[in-house]
């Protein structure tokens, strides 16, 4: 099945350089290519694109600000309603969201709303002149715990930050971030964006308490005690998934999240000036076909791997990855094996893997998300030689924080249940993020912890606080 | 996270056992027996965990004790007092189950014994009989013995090379005193893999419950990652947060062995660029 090219054609860096280092593979907009973008934009008098921006950003106006060439008061605007723009503009599925949107889409040609708002946001960056919130309303003593410090802990201690309440963040790694800095690699959100735009949170007022396990270090019900009035769970889904199939146990055998965790959290690409290794072998197998699964493999392939295959039970048209990432991959040579299962990691005589059994699939009926699914070939087993496996077939809920709060509903599959506001069973706790829909989007974290910090404040102001 | 005291506590030619107390206040008061933390000495180092030997919330700290024998232990080594480190986390791990077994076996090998030292403390103070068994390659390397002593109701000592107590193996002696008297209602151990190993096969007749204390490579130890993964009683388990304590008779010890050679040749470059580190700062000295 062939896909249909991403929109427009953005500037990369050049093959070569790509394949080995892990240097931001998209330029981003010059000043005079994102001018030129934003004067294309039609400036609708009722414009789709915001309705198509799950955080409802005022796209229409910051994209009218960059025309006047106002790029501070874009990025002021954007910052209005989400203060991750460095991140989302480069990692949110635009084509799905505001560009579907684009009037201009019908032509062929949507805006690229995504790349103008990565334009801002570095552009603030670059000039150094990070704008500050004037206007925090005066610290009320009421005291809110924000439990994780991905996008969704972020955004929701951002925003109850700047309703005037004491926020403190909690985050159990050494850097706060979540994804941001562990799992999404530098070649395509280089961490000193992260940095930059975590600073900027914590610079409104924000505690971060780093190395702090809540569940561990302080149960909930301790941090009640000390007076807390309010809580946002925001601990992402970050337990991995493993095939179940035997031999998962071998040495070279990683799950995507120790993967990339010893790549971009422990920087394993820079060993041995950094102390974390990380390595692979010659012929690296990646299950999967996500956004993480390429992640996976386009790392493997910067540690110098010589080949990297993707191993996928239906085929491309199903792969929930974005179009672009695809795309990408397929440039930098990394292999698709589309239609196959894997049922058995072999070793060799010293326990290290050297092979998957799998067997070849067809495409059967649509099954419950919609794709149609791989049915198995009768007979049809074979083996792939791989010396590394990256399994990075989807992650789920950590139970350790959870197991720790009396009366906390959770859904079948371990998440939090919560109501219309991000509420749980617990009246003053609420979550959002990953931890509420499963692995899911930034943006679609960003959205949640939006509506559960509104919630937080109206039930603050409810009970007095 | 400063280093508030510093104490070697054994030394041979090629390694040293170091006990440092670190400033940890919330640790201090949350840990229990049996769990451990996780730090990085410096912002480019490795997470690495650690048991907690002992706590004390009055000086909010805890006590670690380690044998300096990888890159990042020996790293941890060259801090000093007033030295901080650049990250801990903790208490990890479930704690040990402590309650009246009855008579019980404690058994540590090399700087295991300091591992089990908080837990004999722990199970002697909750009753229990403690018989302990202590082993070391040699005398000098062998820690702990009046600390441990003060806990048991029966010390004994083996020593790889005879030179203190009894010449061979803690399972030797095990052995022995299973033979003669088999009431024991729990045993635990903490040590090198294969003493561990060859304790558990040595209970396992016997059908006395025997805990063992696995240290896997770990990176978030959250249950994050899933790198510590090991095999207990057929099933996968993650060693971070469904241990770090296992039932030695149901663990796969060789897969574990396997499993703590997985960066073995990455561990040899850092050694290396470690040694080069050294000559360059004794050079700087002169
Ligand atoms: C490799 C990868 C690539 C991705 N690519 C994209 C992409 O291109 N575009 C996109 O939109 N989305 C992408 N996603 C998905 C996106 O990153 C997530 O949906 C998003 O990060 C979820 O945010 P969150 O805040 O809910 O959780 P997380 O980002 O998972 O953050 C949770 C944080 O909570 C901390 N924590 C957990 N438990 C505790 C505790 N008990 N106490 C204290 N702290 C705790 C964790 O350490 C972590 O830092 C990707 C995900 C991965 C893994």
């Amino acid at each position: 099945m062939k896909r249909k090219k991403p929109e427009g054609q953005i500037t990369k860096i050049p093959l070569k350089q790509r394949r080995r280092t892990f240097t931001e593979v998209s330029r981003g907009f010059s000043l005079p290519e994102a001018l030129k973008e934003a004067c294309r934009c039609l400036q609708c008098k009722e414009p789709m694109c915001k309705a198509g921006c799950p955080a409802g950003i005022d796209i229409k106006e910051f994209i009218r600000l960059i025309q006047e060439k106002n790029y501070m008061g874009a990025v002021k605007k954007i910052k209005e309603t989400n203060n991750l723009p460095g991140v989302c503009g480069r990692v949110c599925p635009q084509e799905e969201q505001c560009q579907l949107y684009c009037i201009l889409k019908n032509k062929g040609n949507a805006i690229k709303i995504g790349y103008l708002e990565r334009f801002v946001a570095d552009w603030e960056l670059e000039h150094a002149v990070q704008y500050r919130v004037a206007h925090i309303q005066q610290q009320k003593p009421t005291k809110v715990a924000v439990i994780g410090s991905g996008p969704a802990g972020l955004t929701c201690a951002a925003d109850l930050v700047q309703e005037g309440f004491e926020v403190h963040l909690f985050e159990a790694l050494h850097k706060p971030g979540g994804v941001l800095v562990y799992g999404i690699p530098e070649f395509r959100l280089p961490k000193h964006i992260v940095n930059e735009e975590v600073d900027y949170i914590e610079s409104l007022g924000v505690a971060v308490h780093k190395n702090f396990l809540v569940g561990r270090t302080k149960t909930i019900d301790e941090l009640k005690n000390e007076g807390f009035k309010a809580f946002f769970i925001g601990v992402g889904a970050g337990a991995p998934k493993f095939l179940g199939i035997p031999g998962e146990i071998l040495n070279g055998v990683y799950s995507a999240n120790e993967f990339l965790t010893r790549v971009n959290l422990m920087k394993g690409y820079r060993f041995p000036e950094y102390d974390t290794p990380v390595t692979v072998g010659k012929i690296v197998g990646v299950f999967g076909g996500g956004n993480v699964a390429f992640d996976c493999a386009r790392s493997a392939l910067r540690l110098g791997a010589a080949k990297v295959c993707m191993i996928y039970r239906r085929t491309e048209t199903e792969m929930p990855a974005r179009d672009e990432e695809i795309e990408n991959a397929k440039e930098e040579g990394i292999k698709l094996r589309l239609l196959v299962s894997p049922k058995e990691f072999i070793a060799d005589k010293k326990g290290n893997i050297k092979g998957v059994r799998c067997i070849k699939n067809k495409l059967g009926e649509p099954d419950s998300s919609g794709r149609r699914s791989p049915v198995p070939i009768q007979g049809s087993k074979f083996t792939i030689k791989i010396d590394t496996a990256i399994v990075a077939i989807g992650t789920m809920a950590n139970p350790l924080l959870l197991q720790t709060i009396p009366g906390l509903e959770l859904t079948s599959k371990g998440y939090i249940n919560v109501n219309d506001n991000y509420q749980t069973s617990v009246p003053d706790i609420f979550a959002g993020g990953d931890i509420v829909s499963g692995s899911a989007t930034v943006i679609s974290a960003i959205q949640q912890a939006k509506l559960a910090a509104k919630s937080i404040k109206d039930y603050l102001s409810a009970s007095g606080a | 996270m400063k280093i508030l005291t510093k104490e070697i506590l054994a030394q041979t030619s090629d390694t040293r056992i170091t006990k440092i107390e670190i400033e940890a206040p919330l640790i201090a008061k949350k840990v229990q027996a049996g769990q451990f933390v996780l730090l990085m000495v410096t912002e480019k180092g490795e997470r690495i965990p650690l048991t907690v030997v002992g706590n004390d919330p009055q000086r909010e700290s805890i006590t670690l004790i380690f044998q300096e024998v990888g890159y990042s232990t020996k790293i941890l080594g060259t801090l000093n007092i007033e030295d901080s480190l650049y990250a801990l986390v903790g208490p990890l791990g479930h704690p040990t189950p402590i309650k009246n077994y009855g008579r019980i076996l404690v058994i540590g090998g090399g700087v295991g014994i300091a591992e089990i030292l908080p837990v004999a403390k722990a199970l002697k103070e909750a009753g229990n009989v403690v018989y302990s068994i202590l082993g070391a390659r040699t005398k000098e390397l062998l820690i702990l013995k009046n600390e441990i002593k003060s806990y048991s109701d029966n010390l004994y000592i083996a020593t790889d090379d005879g030179s203190l107590g009894q010449k061979g193996f803690v399972s030797n002696i095990l052995e022995k005193i299973l033979k003669e008297d088999k009431d024991f209602q729990l045993v635990y151990c903490v040590g090198p893999v294969p003493m561990m190993k060859v304790v558990s096969n040595v209970t396992r007749p016997y059908k006395i419950k025997t805990l063992v204390c696995l240290n896997a490579i770990m990176l978030d130890a959250t249950g994050m990652c899933g790198g510590c993964r090991l095999i207990e009683g057929g099933k996968v388990k993650f060693c971070c947060v469904d241990g770090p304590e296992f039932n030695g008779h149901e663990v796969d010890f060789d897969e574990l062995m396997h499993r703590q050679g997985r960066f073995i040749n990455e561990e040899k470059v850092s050694l290396r660029k470690l040694k080069h580190k050294c000559k360059l700062d004794s050079g700087k000295k002169k």
